[in-house]
């Protein structure tokens, strides 16, 4: 399933006045592609993940998923947020077989799918545990773990590892890297990390601030499995950063 | 713990026998106007023995389980569709706001003129006093609901019914506990105030009886009685919540 932004335009009303947030966004992203949004805070690139999810509605311009037009949230969109989001209410296991209840799934089809997917982040041994008992690492890999285990064809992530300290962030980057190796989802990840990016996607996508649109893409060509301190690697964080850091100069302006 | 809550409740006893049995012995004044706790246990196991107590105990907590319940129901029902939709919520927010200050009891003349004497008055009175707090509660409680909770709920698929009964009402659950004891709290409250007038029965009309007969041993019974109902159905609702609720506090057992 491929994401088709068309025109996108979405203007938040702030003290008044019509900010525009997002303008005239295009962007295709293939089925199994992973992108990444790229840019400084308030480049809109956390609303134009919103509007894909269904969480928001643009004020100009389409979504369509699949062909079909993003009319609201839905199970072929599985997001995974900043601030984990699990139910409080439930414990690991709960929470990763949700969306399996929502569509009827028979007992037996859940607990295998949650056991694979509990074992694919490395948390089989936490099955019975409440969020509360998580550390944050914890927590992001049962979001991630409940996203996968739904099945979704698209995996929306909204700086996913953004609250998470530098060591844990990377471990979970591997991760997340091996898990696509296996899932080729079609993946949308917001991120502010130049390093993450280009560690984790086939393109990067970075947007200039108010309003938010495209600047430039980055194809990364580079093998499946990365080396961040390859020279190729620097390379591109390099050449990243340096249009990076003209928007974040003109927001300073 | 546990020790100093107990010692704390033998030293008021020790403080109303000292006063009550000191005035009968120095005859400050009359006696009977003062019962003591030998007056009100003796009180306590006639009645108990002879099953008046237990029928007007049985009488007080019917109208309460009736009224509250009913309320508890609405309040429940109205609560959620308040917080959920907006228009519903602009319309209720300026009555309740008008309702809610006017003191219960100012309106218990009226539930009399309006169901009479019999047991439709009470559980009316009841009811229409312990929902509108029950009712805020919920409310409340329900719009506390992160919303990214949600959309992590709709992004699994959840439809709107998913949402209320998936999400909602367990993330609100909580809030809306603490909205059942505050609302059988009050309702202990103002069944007294409605069975001082015309009951039959009841612990408030038992409490009125011996205040008409001149038995303040009875009236002081009637009230402690009262006042452990209330204690065990709290303390019964603490730890339905506590077992309820482990997730809260899972983190501090491991």
């Amino acid at each position: 399933m491929n994401i088709h932004v068309r025109g996108l335009s979405r203007t938040f009303i702030a003290q008044g006045r019509e900010t525009p947030a997002l303008l005239d966004v295009d962007l295709e992203v293939a089925e199994h592609e992973f992108v990444c949004l790229l840019g400084p805070s308030g480049c809109g690139k956390s609303t134009l993940l919103n509007i894909v999810a269904g969480f928001l509605r643009p004020s100009a311009g389409e979504v369509r998923v699949g062909g079909r037009p993003v009319t609201g949230p839905g199970a072929d969109r599985g997001v995974v947020f900043q601030e984990y989001v699990l139910f409080p209410w439930l414990t690991v296991d709960g929470n990763v077989q949700f969306g399996l209840k929502l569509k009827g799934s028979p007992a037996a089809e859940r607990r295998a799918v949650v056991a694979r997917y509990l074992e694919l982040v490395g948390l089989a041994a936490h099955a019975e545990k409440y969020p509360v008992q998580l550390s944050g690492g914890m927590k992001q890999r049962v979001a991630i773990a409940r996203a996968l285990a739904n099945n979704p064809e698209i995996i929306l992530m909204d700086e996913p590892f953004g609250a998470l300290d530098a060591q844990t962030r990377e471990v979970l980057q591997d991760e997340l890297g091996r898990i696509q190796r296996v899932e080729h989802k079609t993946v949308l990840f917001v991120t502010h990390s130049i390093r993450e990016a280009v560690y984790l996607a086939d393109r990067v996508v970075v947007m200039t601030t108010a309003p938010g649109r495209i600047k430039q893409v980055f194809q990364i060509k580079l093998p499946e499995v990365r080396d961040r301190f390859a020279p190729e690697f620097t390379h591109y964080e390099s050449e990243i950063t340096r249009v990076v850091k003209e928007e974040v100069a003109k927001v300073h302006e | 713990m546990r020790r100093t809550r107990i010692l704390a409740l033998l030293g008021v006893l020790a403080v109303w026998a000292a006063v009550s049995y000191g005035n009968r012995a120095l005859g400050v004044m009359m006696p009977a106007l003062l019962p003591t706790p030998g007056d009100v246990g003796t009180v306590f196991a006639a009645t108990a023995r002879d099953g008046t107590l237990w029928r007007h105990v049985v009488t007080s907590l019917g109208r309460i389980a009736v009224g509250f319940g009913a309320a508890a129901v609405a309040a429940l029902a109205l609560g959620l569709l308040a917080a959920m939709c907006v228009p519903v919520r602009l319309m209720l927010e300026p009555i309740i706001e008008f309702v809610r200050p006017i003191p219960p009891l100012a309106f218990l003349p009226m539930f009399l003129v309006w169901f009479g004497l019999g047991e439709a008055s009470k559980v009316a009175f009841i009811g229409y006093t312990t929902f509108f707090p029950m009712f805020v509660a919920v409310a409340a409680a329900v719009l506390r609901v992160d919303v990214t909770l949600l959309r992590a709920a709709a992004s699994l698929g959840a439809g709107h019914l998913d949402l209320i009964h998936r999400v909602i009402v367990p993330a609100a659950l909580p809030g809306i506990i603490v909205a059942l004891r505050l609302g059988f709290a009050l309702a202990l409250f103002v069944i007294v105030g409605a069975e001082f007038m015309g009951a039959d029965a009841g612990l408030g009309h038992l409490i009125m009886e011996g205040r008409t007969f001149f038995l303040p041993a009875q009236i002081v019974m009637g009230a402690l009685v009262l006042g452990l109902l209330g204690s065990v159905v709290n303390a019964l609702l603490l730890a339905a919540e506590r077992r309820l609720f482990r997730w809260r506090e899972a983190g501090a057992t491991s």
